[in-house]
């Protein structure tokens, strides 16, 4: 019978029924770092469990990491002690940890994929809710909690029903200025931030089928933001080729049986799926959100809202409190808002390609006066290679921080945050109320290219007005 | 490792309203630099409780009458957002064993079963009628039966779902899975031996 490379994918690491009717899941590859990792540790001491297969385990550091301050110990002393219990931990128990020393230290959905430990077919889990991300290889990537990291450290398994299918086919091109975080938004927005629900979703299409590894992760990455635990892309030559010569991708004989493998497990043809939604990529522009959720989202041209669209008593209770909030006003554009703060980054959007497409619109071009902008790569390898094409320069020169790997401003928990009620136009994935570190601080979503319109207007602007956005481009 | 049978829960109830009540907004980031959970309680919805200077802001859980409530009731999709545990574990440190809903967001509700927490699923307006009465009377008794999948308050009740899987865990003790996958090692080691990227 066809399936779908989700079926396949649970049916290679199924290993039992579970007395409560779900499925004892094989988690092949298990990703940690430092702020869901210590307690389930703890957990595991307590339990006096073994870590069972420590070679399928990876570490690195993210959340906490100041971007600013490279020797420790660090200003604060609560993420030292988390910095601390994660290289302990990860020593204690043989466990391979990307530490700031080894160069590679980075988000952990970015140096999953870049060293090669993300593989299509294979299943991973890390207690981090933007492990969808992964999926953009053709893998099963689950967000869990603690206890769920506990199980996976202790039996290299962990509970779960299985999910439901929903096909998300995208067909066609992106105009120009369009980007993989507007079909995202897009998506979002269509089909709701709870949409996805008991689903896994795949993506795929033309214009998935046409995506690099970067566009396809930038969508995967949100899947969580429209409510799927899981999104994946289906592997094919392009999945290979970003594999190729990885320092955990498989070599010589082994690589030619992996390739076959991996290209095995892509969704057949006539496989059946719970749900198909199709998209033309055509009707896709440059995406905002104005409110507290990604799923509330225009597009550039749009106007903010007012509550008289809502067509429930609960949207317009949300339309309200949303505009309370960001402290805008209904039925204004949206272009032309005033920011404050410009950033660059997140695991959404804080790779090589991002920052590439800005450098190639910015050069030239200055931050607008007052704004503060900061640019902070999503891993060390990629801002190494950043600094290698000078793109570090380019956007320093435009009045842009060029910072450290890490999380930085997507969440608080480093030093990087907003002050007071400053409006923030980012490239990271969510903008709830307080996300970036101040209980007022306002998040406007968009892709790294509009985050560069904002920051040199200093307001929401269309990025296809502000730069000299030509033939498509892909980012 | 035998685990309690959670068959129901009782005690009395609060009623936080509001829908999509994100994980952040349940225990904001700054208060997830920790390496164990204890002491998340007293952060639970902190910026929603507490003005910039820490002083207490109108809300249900400042409000004495409810001081003492083990049952926390709420609106639709919640616990959306990240997949922290530190979410359901401020929570259960704050002193809730259950929570009734319209819908809770998929990783949240399973963290929460896995915790031995209750997540029921209920209509708004049943839900509405459990707040009338709490707020009518602060002490009246709120059971959450996990296995007659109901809500049961004074002489009054309302059908609360919760689902298969969750269920059959609470009722049967079975809610943290750590002994039962530790038994499946075995089995786990020979599905990972043909994974050939196990191998390494
Ligand atoms: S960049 Fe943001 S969303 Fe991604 S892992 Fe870090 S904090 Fe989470």
């Amino acid at each position: 019978m066809p399936k779908s490379l989700f079926e396949k994918v649970w049916d290679a690491h199924a290993v039992r029924n579970l007395a409560n009717g779900q499925t004892q899941l094989l988690i092949g590859t298990h990703l940690i770092h430092e702020v869901t990792s210590p307690q389930a540790f703890g957990m595991l001491r307590d339990l006096n469990l073994p870590v069972l297969m420590p070679t399928r385990t990876f570490a690195t550091v993210d959340h906490i990491v100041p971007t600013d301050q490279f020797v420790e110990p660090y200003a604060d002393p609560l993420a030292q002690a988390m910095m601390d219990e994660l290289r302990k931990n990860c020593a204690d128990n043989n466990v391979t940890f990307f530490d700031r020393e080894s160069g590679k230290q980075g988000i952990v959905h970015i140096v999953g994929p870049e060293q090669g430990i993300t593989q299509p077919g294979t299943t991973i889990a890390c207690g981090d809710s933007h492990t969808s991300t992964h999926g953009a290889f053709g893998a099963i990537a689950f967000g869990i909690g603690t206890t769920q990291i506990r199980d996976v450290l202790a039996t290299q398994t962990m509970a779960l029903g299985k999910l439901k299918v929903r096909r998300i086919e995208v067909n066609g091109q992106l105009h120009p200025g369009v980007y993989a975080k507007d079909v995202i938004l897009h998506v979002i927005a269509q089909l709701g931030v709870n949409g996805g629900t008991g689903y896994a979703y795949e993506f795929a299409g033309t214009l998935f089928d046409s995506f690099t590894m970067e566009q396809r992760m930038t969508v995967c990455n949100m899947s969580i933001e429209g409510g799927a635990r899981v999104g994946y892309v289906n592997p094919d030559q392009t999945t290979v080729d970003y594999l190729q010569g990885r320092p955990y991708s498989p070599t010589g004989a082994d690589w030619d049986a992996a390739v076959e493998r991996w290209l095995g497990f892509a969704s057949d043809p006539d496989c059946s799926y719970d749900d198909v939604v199709v998209i033309d990529a055509a009707n896709i522009a440059p995406s905002v959100t104005w409110g507290i959720n990604p799923g509330q989202g225009i597009t550039i041209d749009q106007t903010i809202p007012d509550a008289a669209i809502a067509t429930s008593d609960d949207e317009k209770s949300s339309i309200i409190e949303a505009l309370e909030y960001m402290k805008l006003t209904p039925g204004a554009p949206i272009k032309g808002t005033p920011i404050n703060v410009a950033f660059l980054g997140s695991c959404t959007n804080g790779r090589l390609s991002d920052f590439r497409e800005v450098a190639k619109f910015i050069a030239g071009r200055k931050v607008a006066d007052g704004i503060k902008a900061i640019a902070v790569p999503g891993s060390q390898i990629v801002a190494a290679q950043c600094e290698k094409e000078g793109i570090d320069k380019v956007l320093s020169e435009a009045g842009f921080e060029w910072r450290a790997a890490g999380c930085s401003m997507c969440l608080a928990m480093n030093p990087d945050k907003l002050i007071g009620d400053q409006l923030c136009a980012s490239s990271s994935n969510r903008n709830f109320k307080g996300r970036q570190g101040s209980t007022t601080g306002r998040t406007i979503l968009m892709s790294p290219l509009m985050v560069a319109a904002a920051a040199v207007t200093g307001h929401v602007a269309d990025a296809r007005e502000v730069f000299e956005v030509g033939e498509p481009v892909l980012a | 490792m035998a685990l309690e049978k959670i068959s129901a829960i009782t005690g009395s109830a609060v009623y936080v309203p509001g829908n999509d009540i994100d994980t952040d907004r349940i225990i904001p980031a700054r208060f997830m630099k920790c390496v164990t959970f204890d002491g998340l309680g007293e952060y639970l919805f902190y910026d929603v409780r507490k003005d910039a200077d820490g002083n207490d802001r109108t809300h249900p859980l400042n409000d004495e009458r409810f001081k003492s409530a083990t049952i926390l009731l709420s609106g639709a999709n919640f616990g959306c957002g990240s997949s922290r545990e530190h979410a359901p574990q401020a929570i259960q440190k704050y002193g809730f064993r259950g929570v009734v809903a319209e819908n809770f967001a998929e990783i949240f509700f399973g963290n929460c079963t896995t915790l031995g927490i209750p997540c029921a699923v209920a209509a708004r307006a049943d839900i509405a009628k459990v707040a009338a009465a709490i707020e009518a009377n602060p002490a009246v008794e709120v059971t959450i039966d996990v296995d007659a999948q109901a809500v049961r308050f004074g002489d009054d009740s309302i059908p609360a779902e919760i689902r298969g899987s969750a269920r059959d865990a609470l009722l049967n003790g079975r809610w943290d899975a750590i002994a039962e996958l530790h038994e499946g090692v075995p089995q786990v080691q020979t599905v990972a031996a043909v994974l050939p990227y196990m191998a390494t």
